[in-house]
């Protein structure tokens, strides 16, 4: 019923219009995207579209990025009011590039899914950032009583693609300290690489003594944040030494340094901030705190695209450094992750 | 073929725009970068015979309240408080330049430390030269301290803009609480007066700013 549709979708539907449209000429779907019932979409109609153009379909630039597109995103958000451009027969305007795939960056931040800062000036493209290769990733370390444990998926993906799914994002730079890598593979790579080669030299000179975590986490941040304007790496650097016992420091993407209890990072840690926030306790023992890492590390999983595989796990305190993971099978999986709804419709065909 | 869009590395306009930092390797190397972990406002007040300075403890990161215990305003000698809001890194890096400054003046030791005024000014100049080589310490950093019963209140931004007041407020609060400090203002606040001040701002701030939380320095 033409009235019910009105008030359903919020649109303000032209009477005049709705009579041209019934004779075929052209087709205004409610605001919300859906066709209205009982009325046929004349497709053929020049600027029909599900958001976009005719002129931008045909554009052959490959760096826009429609892999997230819905029809429906503009229409939802803009519901009730009557469509830019939208002339009287149905017809829409012809919209300008960079309607593509926008996204409300009226506010600016952090755009974790495509890893690009925007500066809050209006709507703007968000290309996929060159299908470099990502630890899109999960990344943990915390500590507990007598040294700390850090712990990581080990899913690096290059957009869509899983690269390594059995990546070690948990490098060591020193004898007792590690760094955990997030952000591009390449960068956090060198980044790993240098610390490893100054910390060589430095332990050299200091003999028995050992690497402190913090001089680690200096290096690191130094490299960081001198390199800036190329960098994307976010690390957590953790470690034990005698002097100050179980450490972790964060080295966010600009370079700060930060001295913490507790550490989560990449693009997971979103979904786990507050779960870590509620469930870490000062002084935990060795198994509670090991435990409390991989369960944060499987729900970050559990719900991050970049985030999978194994959990890796490294455990450092003074009398020794194990490295540990858990295989896949055996990460543990949420709610509807593996229970459907209904029996299951499963038939095994012996091949 | 190059494009003023790579020359400026924030350049929008109807098309695509990368707002990475990312830059062709044929440009000379500027840094515009942009600021990731920041700090909100910083406030400051004279009152009779000192100054009062308030920060919130917050590193956001985006939108993500990300460090939540962070020192925003430092020491300075035994007499001078300096308080950054913008990028968090790049008020390390300036804590270090001061750091620097404070141990030349132990090893000359010669009676004399920089005053408020002095390292206003060192700061001012060393925010414009940074600016001036498009690589900016992305902060507004307010000095304050007091000399011989005289208080010293001044703010440098990244821009290397350099100035005196008598009330400061940097970042979300140069809109909300400047003006509550002018109003509030005159020559003989009591320090219990200017605290009282300056906490009803930051009230007034955790309202109205959403990037601040509720712990102040």
């Amino acid at each position: 019923d033409h009235e019910a549709i009105r008030r359903r979708s919020g649109a303000r539907v032209r009477r005049a219009s709705w009579k041209r449209r019934r004779s075929g000429e052209g087709v205004r779907v409610g605001s919300n995207g859906r066709a209205s019932q009982g009325l046929s979409i004349d497709t053929s109609v020049e600027g029909f579209d599900k958001g976009r153009s005719r002129e931008n379909e045909r554009t052959n630039d490959r760096t826009i990025d429609r892999s997230g597109e819905e029809g429906d995103d503009e229409r939802t958000r803009r519901r009730g009011r009557k469509r830019k451009g939208e002339g009287e027969r149905g017809a829409r305007r012809v919209e300008s590039a960079s309607r593509g795939l926008s996204i409300d960056t009226s506010f600016g931040g952090f755009d974790a899914r495509t890893g690009v800062w925007s500066r809050g000036k209006g709507k703007m493209e968000a290309p996929t950032k060159m299908k470099e290769v990502l630890t899109g990733t999960t990344i943990i370390a915390c500590t507990y009583d007598g040294g700390v444990i850090l712990g990581a998926d080990s899913r690096t993906s290059s957009g869509n693609y899983v690269a390594n799914k059995v990546a070690d994002k948990i490098t060591k730079v020193c004898d007792k300290v590690y760094l955990c890598r997030s952000g591009s593979a390449a960068h956090t790579q060198a980044v790993a690489g240098y610390a490893n080669l100054y910390l060589n030299q430095h332990a050299i000179e200091l003999g028995d003594k050992g690497c402190s975590v913090k001089a680690a986490a200096n290096i690191v941040k130094e490299i960081a944040y001198g390199n800036k304007a190329w960098m994307n790496a976010g690390m957590i650097i953790a470690g034990w030494d005698k002097k100050e016992k179980g450490k972790v420091f964060v080295v966010p993407l600009g370079g700060t340094l930060m001295d913490v209890p507790f550490a989560v990072g990449g693009s997971g840690s979103i979904y786990i901030n507050a779960f870590v926030d509620r469930n870490w306790k000062p002084n935990m023992t060795k198994e509670e705190c090991k435990s409390f890492v991989r369960k944060a590390v499987s729900l970050a999983i559990s719900r991050d695209g970049s985030s999978g595989g194994v959990i890796r796990t490294v455990t450092v305190n003074e009398h020794e450094q194990v490295k540990e993971f858990v295989t896949g099978n055996e990460v543990p999986v949420y709610q509807d992750e593996i229970q459907s709804k209904g029996p299951p419709q499963v038939e095994f065909v012996s091949v | 073929m190059p494009q003023l869009s790579d020359l400026i590395g924030s350049f929008v306009d109807d098309k695509i725009c990368y707002d990475t930092g990312y830059q062709a390797p044929s440009q000379p190397a500027t840094h515009t970068t942009q600021p990731i972990v920041t700090g909100s406002s910083v406030l400051g007040l004279k009152y009779k015979g000192g100054v009062i300075l308030a920060a919130d403890t917050l590193g956001s990161y985006g939108s993500l309240a990300r460090f939540r215990d962070i020192r925003r305003i430092t020491t300075v000698g035994k007499n001078i408080l300096v308080g950054a809001s913008g990028d968090y890194s790049d008020f390390q890096k300036i804590q270090e330049l001061l750091e620097e400054v404070v141990a030349e003046d132990y090893c000359l030791d010669d009676g004399r430390t920089h005053t408020a005024k002095e390292i206003h000014s060192y700061l001012g100049r060393v925010l414009y030269g940074r600016r001036n080589k498009m690589d900016p310490l992305w902060n507004t950093l307010v000095i304050a301290g007091v000399e011989n019963g005289n208080s010293f209140l001044g703010q440098v931004d990244l821009l290397g803009t350099q100035f005196e007041d008598d009330t400061l407020a940097t970042g979300f609060g140069s809109h909300i609480a400047r003006p509550l400090l002018r109003n509030a203002y005159n020559e003989n606040l009591t320090e219990e007066e200017a605290r009282k001040i300056v906490l009803d701002c930051m009230r007034v701030l955790f309202y109205r700013d959403a990037r601040t939380i509720i712990k102040i320095q």
